[in-house]
């Protein structure tokens, strides 16, 4: 993995204001994964997004890591659910489309 | 530009004490967070609205000054008066470093709250700079025809020209991610992504499921019964078929490969599915009403 990908967890937690201790939280309930070098924790450039979006959820909506795991799984079932859906709204156009 | 009765956005009266906004917000704010309602508009809508309903009577300063000011905002010596106070306001708090409104777009507030309270105010929970720039979604209205083929196509997205390369194949309803084309970062941060939903309408006479086609072609009784040589439409041009003698009405048949490209498998298509429908003829000449009371009478001397 090059060095060029990965961002530091300090900078992170200092721009959105959160303790160091909560992305470790996150990291320990494998909900993201972060690589050691020396003695800083480093994220890959494309988990970024996932772990604002959990920091935001912990600032703005005052959720522990633990809530936190339970929602990303219930997003990812809506997820799965809603392109299960879409398949299936395709699928139903070929019984309604009247030629 | 209306009055927005903050006070009705979120749920509360008149004389609600600020613990009870703080609640109010607080439940609304789970409820609508953009974070927990991906692809949602209306919850993002609402959740701006829910903010600004927070600015305004979460800060003490700024609820007093809505409540004497705000259902007459029209009266110009007012919103003066309101004005000169934000101005005193402003300067406060610029020092403390500003609310960005970066995570879910610009534009986060009314007009109404633009006119009373300036532009925007810091305070809130979201006090701090984010990372990486806003995401962008995006519409793509194509014909079932135009992705049968993979073609290039440019988007207009926030007044910027991207051109895309839309693989042939993709689904209704797909959205596909283009990697740091959103908004821009802050701090350095990363490109937002934008998010392009295909909407494709179907003005052909097949029906598709993924890379499968369908389609219904008509054959005479005749043919039906006796079998004989057809010309049927496949999606990209015509092939000649041969019917089977005792062929039934609804009884299909698969032209392997002669379906809708498979997405992101070049060459690789999915298959025609074509059902038969015989026609019953409903006019017919003298001579072929006397072949058929012939067939009749065979028939019925056969039993």
């Amino acid at each position: 993995m090059s060095t060029k990908q990965l961002i530091a967890i300090t900078p992170i937690c200092t721009s959105y204001n959160v303790e160091v201790s909560f992305v470790a939280t996150l990291k320990e309930l494998g909900l993201i994964a972060l690589t050691r070098q020396k003695e800083e924790f480093y994220i890959h450039i494309d988990e970024v997004p996932t772990v604002e979006k959990m920091i935001r959820m912990h600032r703005d909506l005052n959720i522990n890591p633990e809530g936190i795991d339970v929602i990303f799984n219930l997003l990812e079932r809506v997820d799965t659910m809603q392109s299960e859906m879409t398949a299936l709204k395709n699928r139903l156009r070929l019984y309604e489309d009247d030629l | 530009m209306a009055y927005i009765d903050y006070y009705k956005i979120l749920g509360l009266s008149k004389s609600a004490s600020q613990s009870d906004i703080k609640k109010a917000y607080r439940k609304m704010a789970r409820k609508y967070h953009p974070d927990v309602n991906p692809n949602d508009s209306t919850a993002e809508q609402k959740f701006k609205e829910v903010n600004e309903a927070h600015e305004v009577l979460g800060n003490v300063e700024n609820r007093k000054k809505y409540d004497e000011y705000g259902a007459d905002w029209k009266h110009a010596d007012d919103i003066k008066k309101a004005r000169q106070q934000q101005q005193e306001q402003q300067r406060q708090y610029s020092s403390q470093g500003g609310f960005t409104g970066a995570d879910f777009g610009g534009g986060d507030f009314s007009d109404f709250f633009e006119s009373m309270f300036g532009g925007r105010t810091s305070g809130g929970s979201r006090s701090s700079t984010t990372f990486k720039g806003q995401d962008y979604n995006a519409e793509v209205q194509l014909d079932l025809k135009e992705v049968y083929t993979t073609q290039k196509q440019t988007l207009t997205v926030n007044g910027k020209n991207i051109r895309i390369t839309i693989p042939a194949g993709v689904e209704n309803g797909q959205v596909i991610k283009i990697k740091g084309h959103g908004g821009a970062g802050i701090n350095g941060g990363p490109k937002g992504d934008l998010y392009i939903t295909f909407a494709i309408k179907n003005s052909t006479r097949f029906r598709r499921v993924k890379s499968d086609l369908y389609s219904d072609v008509s054959i005479d009784v005749v043919t039906a019964v006796l079998g004989g040589d057809i010309t049927v439409s496949t999606f990209d041009g015509k092939v000649k078929l041969s019917v089977k003698p005792g062929t039934q009405t609804d009884s299909k048949i698969k032209l392997k490969g002669k379906g809708f490209p498979k997405y992101k498998k070049e060459g690789q298509f999915g298959d025609l599915y074509i059902t038969y429908k015989v026609k019953v003829p409903t006019q017919l000449s003298e001579k072929e009403k006397e072949l058929f009371e012939a067939l009749k009478n065979i028939k019925d001397h056969e039993h």
